[in-house]
């Protein structure tokens, strides 16, 4: 078993002492958002109860799910728990309809993320010895600061290179002796596919460790970027929702994704009946954080498929519990590239472009290493001219529209009128032939 | 003046022109001229027919996006500089051509047909026709 770091010791609590600490923190974040958000004022007040009520989980369970939905009406800042003058930092996500997910942190929030975070890299056999290439983008994407504030808060040197450059990433693992990468799981295949193409030999890199996330993959994936890069490949999970990166990370026993229950407070529910499903059956993942102050959020649906078990980690001796995999999504969110694309976003796109409900098909697939979304349009008669040119323009302002609303780079293909596959007259949206 | 013109949005799949000659051969529909453009996805397919009300409901029925446009059809000299004639008149004028595509004449083996599209339509004809240029009417054209 490795040294328990005395700092962390909330990852190694009894059961009860588990269910305690949460239970209290669960009672203090509800007072807080009772008095200080209205959305759950009106919550609490119509279930009837009152967060002094709260005794159990059972309890809590009560209140209704928080989600995307809920953050889009009270948009931009109507889920905000402190005033502007507490607030230190400002995250958006992509919302289902245009509107961003917006999350803000204050300084004890950026506290918080670190600690996750740090515990996260330090869960993976990471240490202050490491040099961590950090290529989560930076900006609005809650990737590349979590990533950095964790580095930078267990004490690893952390090179900030956002995502893209990948020559440029490279080089400098090269020349810096790069030991733990941060990315998406299809990024790293990239960058093993491109170091041979440039001569090198990823697997005689100085690499270590991958921490990888922010879209699903498989063990197949898992082995083939171990493979590539004679590494360990390490599963982490996070939503800009509870925090960001470092809300769930697996141990080197590769066997579930530990999440930080002292923070974050996992429910799996039915995503059908939203009744609590038994342990180790699939469901949705629920999260309510527990400690966060300025955006709190009481039973965040994340629309996660996973299971969970509350078994000691036999590799690791971590009574944090253990999430699985992301199995699924209970909605219709892609991740690509790392990024959450909604089809209702391209809709809504295409609406604004002609006012009509074009008939769509978003077709996603991974050519080498990564995602491509072609969007098909069908052609109808009002949007049909006889010259080529204004056919084109057509697809090139379709193809910006989109681009400027999602921030990855799409296709766009006219096609015929009803070669778009309809199901019981209801058109089959997405198809992802991805082999993840 | 202006002959009726059909356009159809085709994907560049395999044998789908070929759909659409067979939809009008069955309703007996005559092909008077046509002309493909293309882009590595797609192409329009443009037509002149002899019965253009009944091969757009066809192709209509047939779920195809049909456009209707009006395109002039100018007669031109079977000989070098022929085509030449026609655009300088036009160039002249500052009539820009969106697109062109020609054809012969059956009953009238020394001259050609182009049939022309232009922003200014009105304008075209008159500048045409004041240099000298024989147009034909829409129903010459349905029944060349």
């Amino acid at each position: 078993m490795e040294a328990r770091a005395v700092k962390y010791e909330n990852e190694y609590l009894s059961p009860d002492a588990l269910q305690a600490l949460q239970l209290k923190r669960l009672v203090q974040v509800s007072r807080h958002v009772y008095d200080h958000v209205p959305h759950y004022r009106t919550v609490f007040d119509k279930v009837g109860i009152q967060p002094g009520d709260i005794r159990s989980l059972k309890d809590f369970q009560k209140l209704p799910f928080t989600d995307k939905e809920t953050l889009r009406q009270h948009y931009p800042f109507g889920m905000f728990a402190v005033p502007m003058n507490r607030i230190q930092e400002i995250h958006a996500s992509s919302g289902t309809t245009g509107k961003p997910t917006v999350v803000a942190y204050t300084s004890g929030d950026l506290k918080i993320w670190s600690e996750v975070m740090a515990r996260s890299i330090l869960c993976t056999g990471g240490t202050k010895e490491d040099l961590v290439q950090n290529a989560y983008g930076y900006g609005l994407f809650t990737g590349g600061l979590g990533v950095h504030y964790g580095a930078i808060e267990m004490g690893a040197a952390v090179v900030p290179m956002s995502s893209g450059m990948s020559k440029r990433q490279l080089q400098l693992m090269q020349d810096f002796g790069t030991t733990i990468l941060t990315c998406t799981p299809s990024y790293s295949i990239y960058l093993a596919e491109q170091a041979r193409e440039m001569g090198l030999d990823p697997r005689k890199s100085t690499l270590k460790i991958g921490i990888l996330g922010a879209e699903p993959w498989s063990e197949g994936m898992r082995r083939e970027i171990e493979a590539a890069w004679d590494i360990k490949a390490y599963d982490i999970y996070g939503l800009s929702e509870i925090i960001g990166p470092g809300v769930a990370v697996e141990c080197r026993g590769q066997n579930g994704l530990h999440i930080w229950a002292d923070h974050f407070l996992p429910e799996v529910v039915d995503p059908a009946t939203g009744k609590p499903v038994a342990e180790g059956k699939d469901g949705m993942l629920v999260i309510t954080t527990l400690s966060k102050e300025a955006t709190p959020f009481l039973r965040y649906a994340t629309k996660d498929i996973v299971s969970i078990t509350h078994a000691p980690c036999p590799a690791c001796g971590r009574t944090s519990p253990r999430i699985s995999r992301i199995k699924g999504r209970t909605d219709d969110m892609l991740i690509i590239r790392g990024v959450n694309v909604f089809p209702s976003q391209i809709e809504t796109v295409l609406l604004n472009i002609e006012e009509i409900a074009p008939h769509y098909q978003l077709v996603v697939s991974r050519e080498g290493a990564l995602d491509e979304l072609e969007v098909q349009v069908e052609v109808e008669e009002k949007l049909f001219s006889d010259e080529i040119r204004v056919l084109e323009a057509l697809e090139h302002r379709i193809r910006k529209e989109i681009e400027a609303v999602l921030g990855i780079q799409v296709r766009v293909k006219l096609v015929e009128p009803r070669s778009i596959t309809r199901s019981e007259g209801k058109a089959k949206r997405v198809i992802d032939t991805r082999k993840i | 003046m202006q002959a009726r013109q059909i356009s159809v949005f085709l994907e560049n799949r395999e044998g789908r022109l070929e759909e659409i000659t067979g939809i009008l051969a069955m309703e007996k529909v005559n092909i008077r001229a046509l002309s493909l453009a293309d882009t590595s996805d797609f192409g329009i397919l443009r037509l002149i027919v002899n019965d253009p009300d009944k091969a757009i409901a066809i192709l209509r029925r047939e779920h195809f996006t049909v456009r209707e446009n009006e395109v002039i059809t100018v007669e031109i000299e079977d000989h070098p500089g022929g085509l030449h004639d026609i655009l300088a008149v036009l160039g002249k004028a500052g009539i820009s051509i969106e697109y062109m595509y020609g054809f012969f004449e059956r009953k009238n083996q020394d001259k050609a047909l182009m049939v022309i599209r232009v922003e200014s339509a009105a304008k075209a004809i008159k500048c045409l026709q004041d240099a000298g240029m024989h147009l034909l009417r829409a129903e010459e054209v349905y029944t060349l």
